[in-house]
């Protein structure tokens, strides 16, 4: 007989101290992780410590304070630059979040690459935060941005894929694992073909931090960008990690102080990166948070962290399909922890209303995702997301509501 | 259903969702006007036939959860009728008791207070919302879509 994988939801649980809360009378049962998970204590007390033993302006002053705050700051850089398989943490750079890194690699990235013609390629299930920059940088540039479909199981369609790569093809931007559907796309075999044609490859990363081992190298990527929030890490804080040769090459995001070599009202040179990309006072504690994170997830091993959730997902698409008049939008091969659904006669914001009685957070609405809305000819959705520390008696509860909205709506 | 719920999703407001009354466009319309909630992708056109400074007749079509549906259905129901400037004193009555700014006057809600208990709901005010505000614009002919946000 096979054992079932060790995995100590109970302690997972206890690490969380939000957990424990009740709202509206009942424990939270909280399945909105794609839109933020919650914090372990260890990241907590990370960004205290800071506050506590070594808070000052980094890289500036010559006292003590300075040296500890830039010390925390640097260490942090060099762990999450272990976390991505970076080759150097210098490659690393620290931003509010995955919208800040996809604006700073459109405009920069954009600026260096882009001309009248060329055409950026993305796909018809991104993001808002990876469709509009790309937009405000082909208004400057003439370039033109090309969506690639999605299939009725919320796929990418390779071969629509393949086939809109051309020559004029300069840059594709991907989702790595798609916020509203939970597919988790092809990126090797998409940054072979981006590789083909000449094209760099940027990887929104958001959704898949928390959920899969990451390894830029063998991604084959050019840029990759993260949310520390939602990887259980604080809020503000991000990393956009690019290839060193690329990031020496595009132009700087943000000027201000931190970015400079010299600067002179004749000429002003830039600082190498990272600190290229980090202009002004960053956030100071919140990677010391984010590091903490990076190691909570490598210490629970993002494997079993992946097969928990997994289990979890199942049990839900098995429960929910007995749901009379569900169904689960987006049903890929290839899912991570996100089960997005509509119910027949019930809008999903009255979905979101009556399972917010009952202590289960899910997110309802159009996932910052309307082109693929669209596609899937809804208004909005209802999405339960799960992450490391969901059971399947909340996965229970949130069944359970499903059925009282079905009373109340379709009596 | 428990008595949170109730307070929301009150009768009237449950079988105005399910059987929205003067659904439909409207050929004598004169005034129309469009609502949009970004918040959760509700929509909805309104048609008026005005004559004479007061609201014949008020439809409308769309998509929506129940609260903007059933708003949009009492709405064409208590519109009827009404000058211009009551309609307009209306949506402010309304607005002012869905969000808990305003002290509901029930004598000239009438019906409408049925939707007094989304003041507790403050993610559900513009559902409730989006059908009046979309009823201001189409008595003050204003051309571009409302938007909640």
């Amino acid at each position: 007989m096979i054992s079932a994988p060790a995995y100590d939801l109970e302690k997972v649980r206890a690490d969380f101290p939000i957990l424990s809360e009740e709202v509206r009378g009942h424990r939270i049962a909280y399945l909105d992780n794609a839109a933020s998970s919650q914090k372990p204590r260890a990241v907590l007390d990370a960004v205290d410590h800071v506050y506590e033993t070594g808070y000052a302006n980094i890289h500036r002053g010559v006292h003590v304070l300075s040296e500890r705050a830039t010390e925390h700051y640097e260490r942090s850089r060099r762990r999450m630059a272990k976390f991505i398989g970076a080759q150097s943490a210098d490659e690393v750079i620290f931003v509010r979040g995955t919208t800040e890194g996809l604006n700073l690699v459109a405009s920069s990235l954009g600026r260096y690459a882009l001309g009248e013609g060329d055409e950026v390629l993305l796909t018809g299930m991104e993001h808002h935060s990876n469709i509009v920059p790309w937009q405000m940088v082909a208004d400057l540039t003439g370039a033109k941005v090309v969506a690639a479909p999605v299939t009725d199981r919320g796929e990418l369609d390779m071969d629509a894929f393949a086939a809109l790569l051309n020559d004029r093809t300069r840059i594709v931007s991907v989702v790595h694992v798609s916020n509203a559907l939970g597919t988790v796309n092809p990126v090797e075999e998409i940054s072979r073909l981006a590789r083909e044609r000449g094209a760099y490859l940027v990887l929104d990363g958001a959704q898949a931090a928390p959920h899969l081992k990451l390894d830029v190298q063998r991604l084959g990527c050019d840029f990759y960008c993260l949310s520390g929030h939602k990887m259980y890490g604080p809020s503000g804080i991000g990393v956009l990690w690019g290839k060193k040769r690329l990031l020496e090459a595009i132009p700087p995001y943000q000027g201000g102080g931190e970015m400079i070599r010299t600067v002179s009202f004749e000429r002003t040179t830039y600082a190498e990166p990272p600190a290229k990309f980090e202009a002004g006072t960053p956030n100071i504690a919140g990677p010391a948070g984010l590091a903490a994170a990076a190691d909570y997830l490598d210490g629970l091993g993002i494997p079993e962290v992946a097969g928990h959730e997994a289990r979890v997902r199942e049990y839900a698409e098995s429960r929910l399909s007995e749901v009379p008049g569900l169904r689960v939008v987006g049903t890929a091969r290839e899912k991570a922890a996100v089960v997005s659904f509509v119910v027949d006669g019930v809008h999903p914001h009255d979905l979101g209303t009556v399972l917010d009685q009952e202590g289960v957070a899910v997110r309802t609405g159009h996932h910052c995702t309307q082109p693929l809305m669209e596609r899937f000819g809804v208004p909005a959705t209802a999405r339960a997301s799960f992450g490391l520390y969901n059971t399947e008696a909340e996965v229970d509860r949130l069944a359970a509501g499903l059925r009282t909205a079905l009373e109340i709506f379709r009596p | 259903m428990n008595d949170a719920l109730r307070d929301l999703y009150r009768e009237v407001i449950l079988d105005h969702s399910r059987r929205p009354r003067n659904y439909g466009a409207m050929d004598a319309a004169n005034r129309q006007s469009d609502g949009f909630n970004p918040l959760c992708g509700d929509r909805l056109r309104l048609f008026l036939q005005v004559e004479d400074g007061a609201v014949r007749q008020a439809s409308f079509v769309g998509d929506g959860c129940a609260i903007s549906t059933a708003s949009a259905s009492l709405l064409t129901e208590a519109a009827r009728g009404l000058p211009e400037e009551e309609a307009l004193e209306l949506v402010e009555q309304f607005r002012g008791m869905v969000s808990g700014e305003g002290e509901p006057n029930g004598e000239s809600l009438g019906k409408l207070t049925v939707f007094a208990g989304v003041r507790d709901y403050p993610t559900r005010v513009k559902c409730a919302t989006l059908a009046w505000h979309t009823l201001r614009a189409a008595i003050e002919q204003s051309e571009e879509t409302v938007k909640t946000e």
